[in-house]
């Protein structure tokens, strides 16, 4: 019996927890990322069918995408949307917006400055952060090594 | 409004559905099998796209897929990179402290934009079953 | 479980703007309504014992802040609620007061904010989480009247396993929950079978088949008669809630709705009721420690 050690009895936990339906929640998340992947390529062919750049066409489908996953945050739709897609919804930029509107509206009752303006990033808030310190590292990297051996392109 | 269906790259779609769909599919492996919590991937997944996009890698992606790449999350790393590059290129040690934020901008004050809108008209309802 | 219930609410606003003032009113009307059925008065009650899951018990000290009543704050987790009946009963023994009140409280909404995520992050909750039950209860305790009693108190010892995940808090909480039933018994003396019904608070679905295992391991064959609150309150199916209820409301809820009026009409006479909690805060399992779990057990006789 699991009960002498504080390992054992992990094992144990580990054996008796249900586990994620990991199939089901692969396919979910796997047509539904998917999807909001080909609506985005379709804004972006819109984009450049009436004579967008590709640079302004880009940053039109995070701006449409970011617009709509708002939207259906702000209808209290998109929890249920992540509930039955999980990372299908969470990895595309829909789920980026999500993560700061979501605070921003749950904080809501502290007031809009300490509120809503503070607690808007405590869950995208890293992203941010890694991500830009991760690319002014690269930045780095490349004027030193500025060769085309480092950038394959 | 003919022209533009004519004009859909319906391979270029499939793709985008394929790549976009697998890049969510890893994600989720991750959050069941890990317990790692949605933050961190998407910490994971920015940080990613952006070393790959250093390396000249993600670019193919890019290329193969469209949107299928440039949405998921590590998208966002890879313009962030390429941001940076481009800029390193023309200004120097400057441009890797500006490059970044220019080409994500857009993505970045939608998002904060949009939140604020939403905080302002709507509350958050309790999980209905 | 509704129709044993004194109130019901549609709103998990309770027509305030904050689920934090939602949760206070909760902790009132429960104590009001407490009073009113137990026909007292604010002036007969010598002690009002209470707490919540919030920082600081701040939906208690809100919620009860009109009553003029000595107020004594403490805190279980989860466990609060059989751990005021509890210190409740000591003093009633002494003889030194008449009447206490005790209540706790748990809201879905405020817990969630506080300890996990934004309530519209799109995330899924795996099969372990369990389901914070909104919901506030009360009771009176009485040096005079005609039973139910309080007979024989167990207070816990904490116990960690080492179990980690916030999202699994039943395989948590159930060793300590089995370490308090096992020392109940050895203590008085009794057998499972003494009990008409052994409940747990909120070990949820998890918790529940691990408890039982833990007791036959020491050789107690509890399963016969035991049950959970958190796997009483929902209904598994139609309500989603993965491994079950949990939260001071749970047992609260569940014991003074469903068990109480059992004991009241004799359909059971001897119960075990052991609450179960988990000292933990969003801060502490974000430094990665562990999850100290702890489990009040009170045996109420009539």
């Amino acid at each position: 019996m699991p009960i002498n050690s504080n390992k054992e009895y992990q094992n144990y936990v580990d054996k008796k927890s249900p586990n994620s339906p990991i199939f089901k929640n692969c396919f979910n998340a796997f047509w539904v990322g998917g999807l909001i992947c080909v609506i985005g390529q379709l804004i972006f062919d819109y984009c450049i069918y009436r004579g967008f750049s590709k640079d302004l066409a880009s940053s039109l489908v995070s701006i449409s995408l970011i617009f709509i996953s708002a939207f259906l945050t702000a209808l209290n739709l998109f929890n249920r949307i992540g509930k039955f897609a999980g990372a299908g919804s969470l990895i595309p930029i829909t789920g980026f917006a999500n993560s700061i509107i979501s605070p921003a509206m749950e904080y809501k009752s502290e007031g809009y400055v300490m509120g809503v303006g503070t607690k808007m990033f405590t869950v995208a808030g890293p992203v941010l952060v890694y991500g830009i310190s991760t690319s002014v590292i690269v930045g780095i990297i490349y004027l030193i090594f500025n060769t085309q051996a480092i950038l394959l392109v | 409004m003919n022209d533009f269906l004519n004009s859909i790259d319906y391979l270029m779609l499939l793709k985008a559905f394929i790549i976009g769909g697998v890049l969510c599919i890893l994600a989720q492996i991750l959050i069941d099998k890990t317990k790692l919590t949605p933050a961190r991937i998407l910490v994971l997944y920015v940080t990613c796209g952006c070393i790959l996009g250093g390396l000249g890698i993600y670019k193919y992606l890019v290329d193969f897929a469209g949107c299928g790449a440039t949405v998921p999350l590590t998208g966002f790393g890879y313009t962030l990179s390429k941001g940076v590059i481009d800029e390193v290129r023309s200004l120097g040690l400057l441009g890797a402290f500006t490059g970044g934020i220019k080409t994500t901008a857009a993505g970045i004050t939608a998002a904060i934009f949009f939140g604020y809108i939403a905080a302002l008209v709507s509350k958050p309802k309790m999980k209905k079953q | 479980m509704a129709k044993y219930f004194d109130v019901c609410l549609e709103d998990e606003f309770f027509g305030e703007n904050s689920w934090e003032k939602a949760e206070s009113k909760m902790i009132k009307t429960a104590v009001e309504t407490v009073l009113k059925k137990s026909k007292l008065s604010v002036s007969d009650i010598n002690f009002l014992f209470s707490g919540d899951l919030l920082n600081q018990c701040i939906s208690t000290s809100f919620g009860i802040r009109d009553f003029e009543i000595p107020f004594l704050g403490i805190f279980g987790a989860c466990s609060t609620f059989v751990e005021g009946i509890l210190l409740g009963a000591f003093l009633l023994d002494s003889g030194a007061v008449d009447n206490i009140i005790t209540s706790t409280s748990s809201h879905f909404c405020s817990a969630e904010k506080q300890f996990r995520f934004p309530l519209e992050l799109g995330n899924q909750r795996p099969p372990t989480a369990q389901w914070t039950v909104t919901g506030s209860a009360a009771t009176v305790l009485s040096r005079n009247g005609n039973g139910p009693f309080v007979t024989h108190v167990t207070p816990g010892k904490i116990v960690d396993k080492g179990i980690k995940d916030a999202n699994n808090m039943g395989s948590a909480m159930a060793p300590a929950a089995a370490d308090t039933i096992l020392t109940h018994l050895k203590d008085t003396n009794r057998k499972p079978s003494y009990y008409d019904a052994i409940v747990t608070g909120d070990l949820g679905y998890v918790g529940k088949d691990i408890i039982v295992d833990l007791c036959s391991s020491e050789g107690i064959n509890i399963a016969s008669n035991y049950d959970d609150c958190g796997v009483l309150i929902f209904d598994k199916n139609a309500q989603d809630t993965h491994s079950g209820g949990s939260g001071c409301g749970c047992c609260g809820t569940v014991f003074s709705g469903y068990f109480f009026n059992k004991l009241r009409n004799k359909e059971i006479k001897k119960m075990l009721l052991v609450a179960t909690g988990a000292l933990m805060n969003s801060t502490s399992s974000q430094q990665g420690e562990t999850i100290p779990g702890i489990a009040h057990a009170i045996s109420i006789e009539l």
